[in-house]
């Protein structure tokens, strides 16, 4: 059952962020900082369904977050939420074609390591 | 130039974020304590307040961020976070910091230098759809 939860807030979390950079990558750079501008990026924005639903999968992460809380320490809890940094590389690797070479990988595995450690 | 700016500034205000959530909520243990009338006067305290508009100002920056740098680049490197707010709990709220959140300190710190060697976006811009009127 914990790792059960574990699972879902890593993957809804990750599911979540590649869902953000797919949108945000669609919607294109943003150059122009001007307060103006940034106004009209974020009329654009509120419209695009890849953020709403990203939205919603992080409100389920956080919702299966608080359930994991209530039935495991966060000693770990936390640790175990870690593996998102895997989970997320993964999503970034296979579903948004980032190209992951062995430092990201690398680096990636020790933030998890350490984030899991940090929380002990 | 501009991804080390705004990197820069997703960083800053999850750090800023978190410390002032956690200056308004600390010592007030709401999960034992449990009354509705601690939670709203926890909840309308001007630290909690400042926490939830830094950390939706934090999320904005992420999204700029992410038009134009990979997740897989921005997910780890943004970790230095934690080392952040571990040492600002340290140093502003007095709490200790054991020899394994050292350690963990210590792997964060390798990992990000590690990742920020790498290219910043992998993959290539969409072509530009036609222009919206």
């Amino acid at each position: 059952m914990n790792w059960l939860l574990v699972g879902i807030v890593a993957l809804s979390a990750s599911l979540g962020d590649a869902l953000q950079t797919l949108g945000m990558k669609l919607h294109g750079e943003i150059h122009d900082f001007r307060p103006r501008a940034l106004g009209r990026v974020l009329g654009r924005l509120v419209r695009n369904w890849h953020l709403g639903l990203s939205l919603v999968l992080l409100g389920v992460s956080f919702g299966a977050f608080l359930l994991l809380l209530s039935v495991a320490d966060l000693s770990f809890a936390v640790p175990a939420t870690a593996v998102e940094y895997i989970s997320t590389t993964l999503l970034a690797r296979y579903l948004l074609g980032e190209k992951v070479n062995w430092r990201r990988w690398a680096g990636a595995a020790l933030v998890a390591c350490g984030v899991a450690l940090l929380a002990l | 130039m501009k991804t080390r700016v705004v990197a820069g500034i997703v960083v800053l205000a999850n750090v800023v974020g978190n410390f002032c959530l956690s200056s308004g909520l600390r010592h007030r243990n709401l999960v034992t304590a449990g009354s509705p009338a601690a939670w709203l006067e926890a909840l309308t305290s001007p630290w909690v307040f400042l926490g939830v508009a830094v950390l939706a100002f934090w999320m904005l920056s992420r999204l700029a961020l992410l038009s134009w740098a990979d997740l897989s680049w921005v997910v780890p490197v943004t970790a230095v976070g934690y080392v952040l707010n571990a040492l600002a709990g340290r140093v502003f709220l007095g709490e200790q910091i054991s020899l394994a959140r050292w350690g963990g300190i210590l792997l964060i710190t390798a990992g990000v230098l590690l990742v920020r060697t790498t290219a910043i976006r992998t993959t290539q811009p969409e072509r530009p759809r036609e222009k919206r009127r």
